[in-house]
């Protein structure tokens, strides 16, 4: 059709197909694209640079090479800071543990299922600032916790401050972090146990197999990749943990995780410079670790079709010598 | 079955819902000693236990006073405001981009896809030493549109839920519409964006979620609390000289969530079905 004109003006070209969807193309991305651009990557590139200035948000800015960067190794309010999220990362282990296990339970028939469901799941739903205070409340020294304790036996004398006694209190504010999380992750992974499909159930139930066996072997094949992208996720969420120290506790009594300690470095010292080496020091490591956890994941994933496949050929070969004893029984009695 | 076994299965069956019953109130006890403490009177609050009930289920004075002394009324207001305007401009970004990369073969398709799903790789909170010097160039601090329009381009994950969506539509429905001679954008606008309602119920859920409790960022950009308190960072209001009244700090912590549980009690299975559609994304 456009073939026997030569050339072809540009208005014409637009009602073409290719100029249709040039325009739908242009017109659809822009506004995202923009968007994109100027807060996520104009200011990282700004923080790039940032990192090696020495510098305030106002007033004059001198360059320092890495010197910053440098400084995040050396102080030792920075760096270390880091030692922080092993707490993270192991409450994130209990509460996956926590949430497999009881969306396990809520998974099958349960009286009050949805009630139990949704008073764990609620806590997901508040925000942060009320967290804050709900749990500043909740570890006063003889208020709610150390109330529930005492109806539990405990001595109040004998109990810590669960903010300020620096030996318990970033396991208590890894609790409030597991608290408000379980729930969210049960939910998850109810959602994927519940996509398998319900005949394997009854099949497994004929075939006589336990509770334990059903969860071996249907559940967690279905929800390992739920369950693996949780792992990922809270292992970079350890690393980067804020929350929790910035609402409670505002980081006091060494309870800064490297995050807080980088807030209050850019916007209570102004320290711009060494906040944003602190941040893309920061980004690498999540970058590795998330690099290395695809890798990982990759290889357990490849594994485990391995063995499904393993394990269908084996459940086939029991059906069937299973067929084969009961067709001998009918046999004996025919 | 014999005797130990019909044992063992009531001892198993009494376990499973004492752990039930033990979570659900771990769960929920920190909310319910908020709930009990908004009750009380100051006096009654110095007097007794934060964990004895109230003598009074109708003392709504907290309420009221939270209210007032934290500005919730232009709270809410604001609140919703940005909720309309984020959801929608969300709504309609996000599935224009994700009909434009999911059904349109173009060079740079891919490489946008790694620009946004690199995006969601950066914490908020990192990048937030520098987004704030370009919020203060463009003059969007204490600006209502500009925190809005900031919060509408941090959105990731619903464009990936959109897409996913779209792979499932098949693209016959658009070849036909082509042949009946709609252009692209009759046919995003009339064919397949109703096709779309569960992904934007989905993504309206999760990140109306995420804005209506957002306090970083609007702490951050929204500062003056006069003007622009939104309902989670009203609550700042009780740092400092009111840090201790905790009888009206919950109270108005209590208010801030009714929104939500509302919204949970309303909706709860699309919540959950939502969240489960969220997470598949990576």
């Amino acid at each position: 059709m456009s073939k026997t004109r030569t050339r072809r003006s540009p208005g014409e070209w637009l009602r073409s197909r290719d100029g249709q969807k040039f325009l739908v193309i242009t017109a659809f991305m822009i506004i995202p694209l923009l968007l994109l651009f100027v807060f996520t990557y104009l200011p990282f590139g700004e923080m790039f640079t940032y990192s090696f200035y020495k510098m305030k948000y106002t007033g004059a800015r001198k360059f320092v090479g890495f010197d910053n960067y440098k400084k995040v190794f050396t102080r030792d309010d920075c760096f270390g800071a880091l030692k922080l999220s092993l707490y993270y990362m192991a409450g994130s282990v209990v509460q996956l543990a926590l949430a497999l296990y009881l969306a396990t339970v809520l998974s099958f028939k349960v009286k009050l299922g949805g009630l139990f469901k949704g008073f764990m799941f609620f806590p997901y739903l508040i925000n942060g600032i009320a967290i804050g205070f709900i749990f500043k409340f909740f570890y006063t020294r003889g208020f709610v916790f150390d109330t529930v304790l005492s109806w539990a036996g405990f001595n109040i004398e004998n109990l810590p401050y669960w903010l300020k006694d620096q030996s318990i209190n970033n396991w208590s504010l890894v609790g409030t972090s597991v608290w408000r999380y379980f729930g969210q992750n049960m939910v998850l992974f109810i959602g994927a146990i519940m996509s398998v499909d319900s005949n394997l159930y009854e099949a497994a139930m004929l075939d006589g197999a336990t509770k334990f066996q059903q969860f071996k072997y249907i559940i967690l094949p279905s929800i390992k990749t739920i369950v693996l992208l949780n792992v990922i996720l809270s292992i970079s969420g350890s690393l980067s943990a804020f929350e929790p120290p910035y609402v409670i506790t505002d980081g006091a009594n060494g309870t800064g995780t490297y995050f807080v300690v980088m807030h209050q470095i850019a916007h209570t010292q102004q320290k711009v410079g060494l906040a944003s080496a602190m941040a893309i020091i920061l980004l690498i490591l999540i970058f590795i670790a998330t690099i290395i956890q695809r890798l990982l994941f990759k290889y357990v994933f490849r594994n485990a079709e391995d063995e499904d496949i393993n394990a269908t050929t084996r459940r086939e070969k029991k059906l069937a010598r299973k067929r084969a004893s009961a067709m001998k029984k009918g046999g004996m009695t025919a | 079955m014999t005797i130990g076994q019909k044992i063992l299965k009531y001892l198993l069956i009494f376990l499973k819902y004492l752990s039930l019953i033990f979570f659900s109130f771990v769960a929920v006890i920190p909310i319910v000693s908020c709930v009990i403490t908004a009750f009380k009177t100051d006096e009654e609050y110095t007097r007794t236990n934060v964990m004895t009930l109230p003598e009074s289920w109708l003392n709504f004075g907290n309420f009221a006073s939270a209210f007032e002394k934290a500005n919730m009324a232009r709270a809410f207001i604001n609140s919703t405001i940005i909720l309309v305007f984020v959801l929608t401009v969300s709504v309609i970004i996000g599935t224009q981009l994700a009909y434009v990369l999911n059904r349109f073969k173009f060079p740079l398709n891919g490489v946008i896809r790694a620009l946004f799903l690199f995006a969601s790789l950066l914490p908020g909170v990192a990048m937030q030493i520098s987004v704030y010097e370009i919020m203060y160039k463009l003059h969007f601090i204490n600006s209502l549109p500009g925190y809005i329009i900031m919060m509408c381009g941090t959105d990731v994950i619903s464009i990936f839920i959109f897409i996913q969506f779209f792979e499932n539509i098949s693209i016959s429905l658009d070849e036909s519409a082509i042949v009946d001679g709609a252009n692209y954008f009759t046919i995003f606008y009339k064919i397949l964006l109703p096709l779309l309602k569960p992904a934007i119920v989905t993504s309206c859920i999760l990140k109306g979620v995420g804005t209506y409790n957002e306090y970083y960022n609007a702490n951050l950009y929204l500062q003056d609390k006069k003007l622009y308190p939104t309902v989670a960072t009203s609550l700042y209001t009780f740092v400092g000289p009111l840090g201790s009244k905790y009888n009206l700090i919950c109270a108005g912590v209590i208010i801030s969530l009714l929104p939500a549980l509302i919204v949970f009690i309303a909706c709860q299975k699309q919540i959950y079905s939502g969240l489960t559609a969220g997470a598949v994304k990576g």
